[in-house]
């Protein structure tokens, strides 16, 4: 009687989800997406067997596929949807991103690339073992991994929330015996859609079981294939869309700055028609957007309540601390790193930066332009925030020409959704294969049980990859008011100010010592890490919302800000004091243990410069296996 | 080990080989750094200084977001060209140099 009377709510409900409306064209491509990435995913785990291969992808990937790979693990969410959710809200400042995203890379191929290839190993901690002869300072080394890690993860699972919530907005829970799933507007009365948390959840076990399973192998193929499905999906509907709305030039035209003249009294030829939407109050005026030193930048001082003039200052300051951190985090990333190592030579490896920047540039072209065009067209998304905010334009977009076009429409915005799919869901496996690799490998293999068997460890990846997926399912639900691009931006500035000054000084300064490089390393890095968890936990006491109330202990600090607009800009872009101070720190403590320098740096310094045709690599590990191996 | 333990008293082993192959990595690494940051921190100092011309419309875009959403990407391009090329040159000049070296000492 009882199971009767459940077994028919259970029927009445999924009938009417079933008759919600879903647009099933953007569900196809979507699920296509996942389905492809999946089932690659576990076709290659059946050929990836050893421990090695599981690791760096057997040290044996060409370069089209590895340029290939590592631009799509690094065109992450936050290039796919962030960027142009960014520029929507925030105008010309947040150029900087993509422009550094893309050009961080030519710093990496002059003064880290080769010389980390030449040496060596598989991780970065593997490197600072190996440079310091230091098993201490290995496990400093791997905390960092695990830090940034998280730091950039959170940003994709925002991409995931946001864009699952797109997909199944026309879902209705309530009434239904699921309606403990409707999501809460800011009043806490249910709302149509599927929460937030639902979207990061589900993509988090679905990468999560993939990695698992699969291993980088898997995952060198799957990235590869993910970044021609984003180039697709960011051009393919620019182009339509440009084609219909106008060019790139002519929609930024429609956007007033302060130093355009305006309109002659006589004029002889009929002036442009503005066919734009009318902008809400929310959104920042023309002259602000489109001018340099705009809103993202000037944010801090205007809070403050300086006029529009005093604040440039400060805007030019928060501008050189983001490009610091870009430029120099891209150097530091240690999910991008670990890929120098799958070339099978130094040659190799900077013909493949190069393509990866001939790869990543092409593409940044495109997001800022989705961002001018949703200003333009579709500028109701300024008055919402969290995942129903500008961060889904690129989702969004290409459904308005729907009226127009129709169907056109709604298979455009399957395949943006389709590329958004490919963005997190590829930098997340790459983050997820560091991160545990990182605990599989460093923590579990050398410093747990360093006797395990190569089983053994297998086993402990699989288990490590399931706990730092469900840490950052719960990391991710939480950050649903912050913008992804911003979020990345930290991901960046900790790593600028932790692993790029260890590379740089490590490679290019024989006087180095593993305390200094330890102490500046952990300082500069900390900082970071403190000051934008600070600022985060700041903005989140702001939402409206459920984060709001859980943050809402942090809300004083706001008044702080308020009053000093200088530390909020240094605490919000660190890098510009952080990296200074620690590469000045490894200076300072590495002349007073001046003692401890390696004793075999000469040959160390040559393994590094020295071309590989001289086979010093060989001589090298030679020496240091010794007789007895 | 069946191989015999390396001769370390070689040129290649030297220091002065060290010192001259560190600097002309160097000195190729940063030039080509310089003429990337020229441009990088150039950009928002001719913002602040010169927010007229900047804003000049040239197609519809401001002159300073041309440069930066359209006109970087190429630039950098050129300077990564340059420095493969050069570099893959430098190498081949090293192993050359390290042979020249060991066979004038033995």
């Amino acid at each position: 009687m009882k199971s009767g009377m459940l077994r028919r709510a259970i029927i009445v409900s999924l009938n009417r989800i079933y008759q919600m409306q879903i647009d099933y064209w953007i569900l196809g491509f979507s699920a296509v997406t996942v389905a492809v990435t999946i089932w690659m995913g576990f076709r290659s785990a059946k050929t990836s067997k050893s421990a090695s291969d599981f690791f760096v992808a057997g040290r044996s990937v060409s370069v089209g596929w590895n340029a290939s790979a590592i631009s799509g693990e690094y065109l992450s969410a936050a290039s796919f949807m962030g960027i142009a959710g960014m520029v929507m809200l925030s105008g010309y400042d947040a150029l900087w991103y993509p422009v550094c995203y893309a050009c961080g890379y030519l710093f990496l191929l002059l003064f880290i690339a080769g010389p980390l290839r030449r040496f060596g190993a598989y991780t970065i901690p593997d490197f600072a073992e190996g440079r310091y002869d230091s098993p201490v300072f290995r496990k400093i080394a791997v905390c960092f991994v695990l830090f940034i890690g998280f730091f950039y993860t959170m940003p994709q699972m925002k991409g995931a929330g946001t864009t699952l919530a797109y997909i199944f907005k026309g879902v209705d829970f309530r009434g239904t015996m699921f309606q403990f799933l409707a999501p809460l507007d800011d009043l806490g009365r249910m709302t149509p859609g599927i929460p937030y948390w639902f979207g990061v959840a589900i993509v988090g076990l679905v990468i999560t079981l993939n990695v698992a399973l699969g291993g980088m192998k898997g995952i060198t193929l799957v990235q590869a294939v993910q970044y021609w499905i984003k180039m697709f999906a960011i051009s393919v509907p620019i182009f339509v869309l440009l084609a219909v709305y106008g060019g790139y030039g002519k929609n930024l035209a429609l956007n007033k700055s302060a130093m355009d003249t305006p309109p002659a009294v006589v004029q002889t030829v009929e002036p442009l028609k503005a066919e734009r939407l009318a902008l809400p109050d929310k959104a920042p005026k023309d002259e602000a957007w489109i001018a340099p030193f705009g809103p993202l930048t000037s944010k801090a001082a205007k809070a403050a309540g300086l006029s529009a003039e005093e604040a440039k200052p400060y805007s030019l300051l928060y501008t050189f601390s983001l490009i610091v951190a870009l430029v120099c985090g891209t150097a530091g990333l240690p999910h991008i790193l670990v890929r120098f190592y799958t070339n099978p030579d130094g040659v190799a490896a900077k013909k493949t930066t190069m393509w990866v920047m001939i790869l990543i540039g092409v593409f940044y072209v495109f997001p800022p332009i989705f961002g001018v065009l949703g200003r333009n067209f579709l500028p109701e998304l300024y008055a919402a925030s969290g995942s129903k905010g500008p961060d889904k334009v690129v989702l969004e977009l290409p459904v308005l020409i729907r009226e127009k076009y129709g169907i056109l429409g709604s298979i455009l915005s399957g395949i943006t959704c389709a590329g958004a799919f490919a963005a997190f869901m590829s930098t997340f496996s790459g983050l997820l294969v560091s991160m545990t690799s990182a605990l599989a490998h460093d923590v579990y293999g050398r410093m747990l049980r360093p006797g395990s068997s190569a089983g053994e460890r297998m086993r402990m990846f699989k288990w490590c990859a399931i706990g730092v997926g469900g840490i950052s399912v719960l990391l991710g639900s939480v950050v649903e008011p912050l913008e992804i691009n911003f979020m990345v931006g930290q991901a960046f500035a900790i790593a600028a100010a932790s692993y790029f000054p260890l590379l740089f000084m490590s490679v290019w300064w024989r006087g180095m010592t593993m305390k200094g490089a330890a102490t500046g390393m952990l300082t500069g890095g900390l900082c970071a890490l403190f000051s934008a968890t600070v600022v985060n936990a700041s903005t989140l006491a702001l939402d409206k919302g459920a984060m709001g109330r859980l943050f809402s202990p942090f809300a004083g600090i706001n008044d702080f800000w308020k009053a000093h607009p200088l530390l909020r800009i240094l605490a919000e872009q660190p890098a510009i004091w952080s990296v200074p101070l620690a590469i000045g720190l490894m200076i300072i403590v590495s002349k007073m243990t001046r003692r401890t320098v390696p004793a075999d740096i000469r040959m160390k310094m040559l393994v590094l410069h020295a071309p590989e045709a001289l086979g010093l690599k060989q001589e090298y590990i030679q020496e240091h296996q010794g007789p007895a191996h | 080990m069946s191989q015999p333990p390396p001769d370390q008293s070689d040129f290649i082993h030297s220091e002065k080989f060290l010192q001259e192959l560190m600097k002309r990595q160097l000195k190729l690494s940063i030039s080509c750094a310089t003429a990337f940051a020229v441009l990088l921190f150039g950009l928002p100092l001719m913002n602040y200084l010169l927010p007229g011309l900047m804003a000049q419309r040239v197609g519809g875009f401001t002159l300073s977001w041309l440069i930066l959403g359209v006109l970087f990407f190429p630039y950098v391009w050129i300077i990564a060209r340059v420095f493969i090329t050069r570099s893959m040159a430098l190498e081949v000049d090293e192993v050359r140099h390290a042979a020249e070296g060991n066979h004038r000492q033995s």
